[in-house]
């Protein structure tokens, strides 16, 4: 995949510019979403668990695989879904 | 195949950026999340085509498991309560990359192989933030869930104690990266991280949470970046970056509106000192205590009103009874605004999701730089279990130990009411002179009892 680290480098420095650049710009009225939510994006820990835990036999290995699925699923699902539940209290002034 | 599955990767990328884009704005932001979401379904789809039919019954169980406990988490958590979980859940994923980085490691060791290049760097540090972040994580949560005390916990010697176990921690990722079939360095390096997360997280005081919850959501991203150089996996480097990036901002923007450097929160045990020379002086002066109904002839008399919550709100889980008490001060005609001090609360925008959760409307919500050059056109500013953001040392005494962190400016409005349980300090740990100034009147009891009681004395006064 990534057989050259120095690509793996270019991709890490280049995204963390990215991410700087559009987390400035949110409001500091959403920083817990903001953060919930990219929160449940560091879920994305669960791609690696799912390889770790895709081989033929099965060793200690497979089992810190499979711990590391229920964990960063719990991440993702309760991530995004504490993110959405936030954002839905959000509203503008309601006609009285 | 190889290429589809990285061109997925990439479209989940893609989808993360677009969504936390779309976050910038309360309108946007809900659709924000999904596509986010979508992104993150994408990647594990991806995922488990490239690994075909393998190990699928753990897949499906772990899953299963783990949707089902994220799901009663976030469904069932009380709005207050949302400090410790976003701490929880970056503990779950800084322990889930740990773990892989751990698995990676053993797999290798198990097959006799050597890994190349970066992957052992990868797997050190993988597992040196990872551990960090989960044990770090896990005291956050105790500290906010109140199942340990809040203050900063501190002991002679702690930071030579912490450097030590931090230089013993590093001089065993490079002997693991020089020889990766070592396993039980490697469990020794794992060991030390979780230490150190506990013991860098104990000395952190309650009103630094803020800066530890973002640094600890920024270390969960970056864990997962490490995972990625391990696997070779493109999206994780890109997703890990950008938690990273987030975690990193919120970081500086807590520290920045405390005036204080990354290293004094982290190191300076702030808040473990009860006294400070300069308070015990001012502890004789008078203060004014008056009752719910003395207030409410106030309020009743007023035409603007800015109400300054902090932690203390929370707490009481006051949100609703502040919101009654808003509608009937604007029945009055009173102007009502809410002043939100980045720093309020135990994280990053928690009073904002408070209020919102009571349904004030957000463009009620008026963040410090703009409310403060109204405080003294206003009549009366109402202070709910906030202390040191409100405390006018900040701008006035360079012997104060949070001298020259931004605050509201609630001296300058006409009257200050401050309604707090008692005389303690907050949990900096420092006096406050609002209290004894002369435009100042304080309001003892429960932030919800007092502002129910408000309200009531409102509707009998007419």
């Amino acid at each position: 995949m990534l057989a050259d680290p120095a690509v793996a480098l270019t991709i890490l420095v280049l995204s963390l510019f990215v991410g700087i650049e559009i987390i400035s710009k949110v409001p500091p009225l959403l920083h817990t979403p903001l953060m919930s939510g990219s929160n449940a994006i560091s879920g994305i820990a669960i791609v690696g668990a799912l390889i770790a835990v895709a081989s033929e036999n099965t060793t200690i290995s497979t089992w810190f695989g499979f711990a590391a699925i229920v964990l960063a699923t719990i991440n993702v699902v309760g991530g995004f879904l504490v993110t959405d539940r936030m954002l839905g209290m959000f509203k503008k002034k309601k006609d009285a | 195949m190889e290429t589809y599955v990285q061109l997925a990767y990439l479209f989940s990328a893609v989808l993360f950026i677009l969504g936390l884009r779309m976050l910038s704005s309360p309108m946007s932001a809900p659709r924000g999340n999904m596509i986010a979401a979508f992104g993150m379904l994408v990647a594990i789809v991806a995922t488990l085509i490239s690994t075909g039919v393998v190990g699928w019954p753990m897949i499906i169980a772990g899953m299963a498991l783990g949707s089902a406990a994220g799901w009663l988490l976030a469904t069932r958590i009380e709005m207050t309560a949302m400090p410790q979980m976003v701490a929880l859940l970056n503990g779950f994923g800084g322990a889930a990359s740990g773990l892989v980085a751990g698995a990676e490691l053993l797999d290798y060791a198990r097959e006799g192989v050597t890994p190349a290049g970066i992957i052992p760097t990868a797997i050190v540090l993988g597992t040196l933030i990872g551990g960090i972040t989960v044990t770090g994580s896990l005291i956050a949560f105790a500290k906010l869930q109140e199942l340990m005390r809040g203050a900063a916990i501190t002991y002679p010697g702690q930071q030579i104690v912490n450097a030590l176990i931090g230089i013993a921690a590093v001089g065993l990722c490079f002997a693991v990266a020089i020889d990766p079939s070592a396993t039980t360095l490697f469990a020794a390096l794992a060991g030390l991280a979780l230490l150190l997360g506990v013991l860098l997280v104990i000395p952190i005081g309650g009103a630094d949470m803020p800066v530890v919850i973002s640094l600890l959501n920024s270390y969960s991203g970056l864990a997962a970046c490490a995972t990625g150089f391990v696997l070779g996996n493109s999206g994780l480097v890109i997703s890990g970056s950008l938690v990273g990036a987030s975690g990193i901002i919120l970081t500086k923007i807590m520290c920045d509106a405390m005036n204080r450097s990354i290293t004094n929160v982290l190191f300076g045990a702030f808040g473990a000192v009860t006294q400070t020379a300069g308070a015990a002086g001012e502890e004789d002066r008078p203060i004014k205590a008056y009752t719910p109904l003395d207030a409410a002839v106030i309020f009743n008399n007023a035409h603007s009103c800015i109400i300054v919550p902090g932690y203390g709100m929370a707490v009481a889980q006051a949100q609703h009874a502040v919101r009654e008490l808003a509608d009937e001060l604007e029945k009055r005609g009173v102007k009502v605004q809410f002043a939100i001090h980045p720093v309020a609360g135990r994280m990053p925008g928690h009073m904002n999701v408070l209020l919102a959760e009571a349904d004030v409307p957000y463009d009620k919500l008026i963040e410090m730089d703009e409310i403060n050059p109204q405080f003294p056109e206003t009549d009366v500013a109402l202070v709910l279990g906030a202390n040191d953001v409100v405390n006018p040392s900040a701008r006035n005494d360079p012997s104060s130990s949070i001298y020259g962190m931004p605050i509201l400016d609630v001296d300058y409005a006409q009257h200050v009411f401050v309604i707090k349980r008692s005389m303690n300090p907050g949990f900096a740990g420092i006096q406050n002179p609002l209290f004894f100034e002369d435009n100042t009147m304080m309001v003892f009891g429960d932030a919800k009892g007092v502002v129910m009681k408000l309200s009531e004395s409102l509707r009998e006064l007419g």
